[in-house]
C-alpha cells in the first residue's frame, strides 16, 4: 500500500536521524501534518516547535547549520518558501549553509484549503536562488533516495513533497533517484513528457492515450529541477523531436521553464508545450477535481504532445 | 572570558582604542563614499569590550566549533564589525580602505566568506534566529559557550525579532546574549517619529528575558552588563545599551541624516580634528 511522500519523508527522517545525530529538525506548529512529528517523537531534544514563525523557523535553522547541524525544516510548501523566503536568500543560500527544506504540500495538494495553500510558485521562487538545489520526486521510493541524498549533501536543497499518496514507479532496491540524472520511464520515439512529481504518473497515463492515436511518448521522470539534466533535455530532443514539460506549478519558472532555458542554449531545438497551471489561482475542492480542472491531467498532457508533434517541421 | 575588574590602565586603552577605531571605521566610509558611519559609531564601545575582554574565538581555525559565535543583526553596522574583526587578526586592517570595492573581501553587509563571521547579515530581523541556532548548536554539543546578537533599535521594528522574543524564551536559551544599540534614531527620524518602540527593557522582560540595561558609551559599564549576562541562567538575556548615535563627531550625534551618509571631505576634516585623527 503505497503512502503519502509526506508520511514518507518523516519516517526516512527518522531513519537518518537514528544515524547521525547532527540532523535536527525544525517544524511551524504543522508537525503533526508535515509528518516531522515521527521524527521528533524519537528525538525530542533535536526536535524544535517554532510555533507559526517560519521565517524564524528558516533563520534558526541557518544558525543551527553554521553550528554544524544539518536542520531539516518543513512546513506547508506555500508558507515555507513565501515567509520563510527571506532567511532562505539571506543567510541559507547567500551563506551556503546546509539547510534541508522539507515542503510538505507540494502543487495544489492542500486541496480543501483553497488556493492560499497551495504552492504554485514554489519551484520558481526556490529555484532562482543561488545555491539551492531543488527535487521533486514522485513515489516512495525516489522520495527516500532523494531525502538520503539531502542529508549526505553538503548544502541547500529544496524537497518538493506532498500531502498525496502517489502509485509506486520504482521498486525497493532500485536506484529511483539519481542526483542531477533524470530517469527515462517509458520509451518512445514521437516526442518526450517530461514531468516531475504526481505528473510523472499522469504522463505515463498520457502515453497510453497517444499511444492509441498512434504517437510513440517518451516520459521522463525530472526529479531534480535544479540542477536541469541538460543531457537528458539534449538527447530527448535529438530522439523524439517533441518536448512537453508537466508540472503541479505555474508554467511560468518551474521546470518547463528550466528546461527550456536549457534548450535555447542548445544547438538543437524541439517545439515545445508547457503543461502546469497557467499563471492563474486555483481554488478549494478535491485533489482529483483540481487537477482536472486546472488542466494538470493525462488528458491536458496527451492533447499538448499531440501539439508539439503536429508542429514539427 | 575576564570576570575581573577592569584595571584603570586597562579601561585607558580601551578607551582610546576605541577612539581610534572610531577614526579607522570613518576613513573606511569616507574613501568609498558609501556606508554607515551613524550605527558604527554607537555601537562602538559595545564591540570594543565584546572582542577585546570576553570572546572566547579561534582566529587560526574557523572549523572550531569550541567559541563564542557573534551575529551583528544590524548589519549596517559593518564597517566597526570589521575593524574589530581585523584588531583580533582576521584579516589586515588595510582591508578596510578597500571595503565595498569591487573584488575586495569586505562586503558592504557582512557574510560569511569573510574571515570571522559566521553569519550573513543586512536583511533586519532575519540573522536574529540564526544567531538563536547558532546558540541551541552550542547548547546541543553541550559547549560552555556563547552567542551574542547585537540589534539596533529600528531593527526591532521588524516582527522577526519578535519571533525570537518568544521562541529563545521559550528554549530557556540563556547562552544567548542579545545587544540592542539603542541609540534611539533610525533612518527616517527618531523611533518615536517612525516606529515608536514604548517601554523596550520592559517589553524584553515581558517576554521572559533576563534584561540588563547599560550606558553603551562606559566602557566598564558595558563590560559590568556582559559579566551579569554571561552568569545569568535559565533565561535568554537582553542587554539594553544606551547609546548616541554617531557618538564621538560633534555634527552627527543623535542625527538621523548620518546613518547612511557618504562624508564630505570638508566634514571628514573636523570629524578626524575631533577625534585625533589624521586626513
Amino acid at each position: 500500500m503505497p503512502k503519502a511522500l509526506r508520511e514518507i519523508y518523516g519516517e526516512v527522517l527518522r531513519d537518518v536521524g537514528r544515524e547521525n545525530k547532527d540532523i535536527v529538525v525544525l517544524d511551524a506548529d504543522l508537525s503533526g501534518s508535515t509528518k516531522s512529528a515521527i521524527f521528533g517523537k524519537e528525538f525530542p531534544e533535536r526536535f524544535f516547535n517554532m510555533g507559526i514563525a517560519e521565517a524564524n523557523m528558516v533563520s534558526t535553522a541557518a544558525g543551527l547549520a553554521a553550528g554544524g547541524k544539518i536542520p531539516f525544516v518543513n512546513t506547508f510548501t506555500v508558507f515555507l518558501t513565501t515567509i520563510g523566503l527571506i532567511a532562505t536568500r539571506g543567510l541559507v543560500c547567500y551563506g551556503n549553509l546546509n539547510v534541508k527544506f522539507g515542503g510538505a504540500y507540494g502543487g495544489v495538494s492542500a486541496a480543501y484549503d483553497g488556493a492560499s495553500h497551495h504552492a504554485l510558485e514554489d519551484i520558481a521562487n526556490m529555484r532562482a536562488l543561488p545555491n539551492m538545489l531543488v527535487i521533486c520526486t514522485c513515489d516512495e521510493n525516489s522520495t527516500r533516495q532523494a531525502t538520503e541524498f539531502a542529508v549526505k549533501h553538503n548544502g541547500p536543497v529544496y524537497l518538493r513533497l506532498s500531502r498525496e499518496t502517489f502509485p509506486d514507479l520504482y521498486q525497493a532496491g532500485e536506484s529511483a533517484f539519481e542526483f542531477g540524472k533524470a530517469k527515462i520511464v517509458r520509451d518512445g520515439t514521437d516526442c518526450t513528457i517530461m514531468g516531475c512529481g504526481i505528473m510523472v504518473h499522469h504522463a505515463l497515463q498520457a502515453a497510453d492515450i497517444l499511444a492509441g492515436k498512434g504517437i510513440s511518448a517518451r516520459v521522463v521522470d525530472m526529479s531534480t529541477i535544479k540542477p536541469i539534466d541538460r543531457d537528458m533535455i539534449e538527447r530527448c530532443i535529438v530522439e523524439t523531436g517533441a518536448i512537453v514539460s508537466a508540472e503541479e506549478h505555474n508554467i511560468i519558472g518551474g521546470l518547463g521553464s528550466a528546461i527550456a532555458e536549457a534548450m535555447a542554449t542548445m544547438d538543437v531545438h524541439a517545439p515545445m508545450e508547457f503543461v502546469g497551471t497557467e499563471d492563474t489561482f486555483t481554488e478549494s475542492g478535491k485533489y482529483a477535481d483540481l487537477l482536472k480542472k486546472y488542466k494538470l491531467d493525462p488528458e491536458t498532457i496527451a492533447a499538448k504532445a499531440e501539439k508539439a508533434v503536429s508542429r514539427k517541421k | 572570558m575576564n570576570k575581573l575588574r577592569l584595571t584603570e590602565e586597562r579601561i585607558a586603552q580601551l578607551t582610546d582604542k576605541a577612539r581610534l577605531f572610531r577614526i579607522d571605521v570613518l576613513k573606511s566610509v569616507h574613501q568609498v563614499q558609501s556606508g554607515h558611519p551613524g550605527g558604527s559609531l554607537s555601537m562602538t564601545e559595545i564591540l570594543t569590550v565584546l572582542y577585546l575582554e570576553k570572546l572566547h574565538i579561534n582566529v587560526n581555525d574557523p572549523t572550531d566549533r569550541d567559541v563564542d559565535h557573534v551575529v551583528l543583526s544590524k548589519g549596517h553596522g559593518s564597517p566597526m564589525l570589521y575593524r574589530l574583526l581585523a584588531e583580533v587578526g582576521y584579516f589586515p586592517k588595510e582591508e578596510l580602505m578597500n571595503l565595498r570595492h569591487i573584488n575586495a573581501l569586505l562586503q558592504g553587509h557582512p557574510t560569511n566568506h569573510i574571515p570571522g563571521v559566521d553569519m550573513p547579515s543586512g536583511p533586519l530581523g532575519s540573522a536574529f534566529g540564526a544567531a538563536q541556532g547558532l546558540a541551541l548548536a552550542q547548547r546541543l554539543d553541550g559547549l560552555d559557550r556563547r552567542t551574542y546578537a547585537i540589534l539596533g533599535d529600528g531593527e526591532i521594528n521588524e516582527g522577526a525579532v519578535w519571533e525570537v522574543a518568544m521562541s529563545a524564551s521559550k528554549f530557556k536559551l540563556d547562552n544567548l546574549i542579545a545587544i540592542l544599540d539603542y541609540n534611539k534614531v533610525q533612518l527616517d527620524g527618531t523611533n518615536d517619529e517612525i516606529m515608536p518602540l514604548g517601554d523596550v527593557p520592559e517589553k524584553w522582560r515581558q517576554f521572559g528575558w533576563n534584561v540588563i540595561e547599560c550606558d553603551g558609551h562606559d566602557i566598564v559599564d558595558v563590560n559590568r552588563a556582559l559579566d551579569e549576562a554571561i552568569a545569568a541562567k535559565g533565561k535568554p538575556n537582553m542587554i539594553v545599551a544606551h547609546t548616541v548615535k554617531g557618538k564621538g563627531v560633534s555634527y552627527m550625534e543623535g542625527k538621523a541624516a548620518w546613518h547612511g551618509k557618504a562624508i564630505p571631505d570638508d566634514l571628514m576634516k573636523v570629524a578626524m580634528d575631533e577625534l585625533g585623527g589624521e586626513m
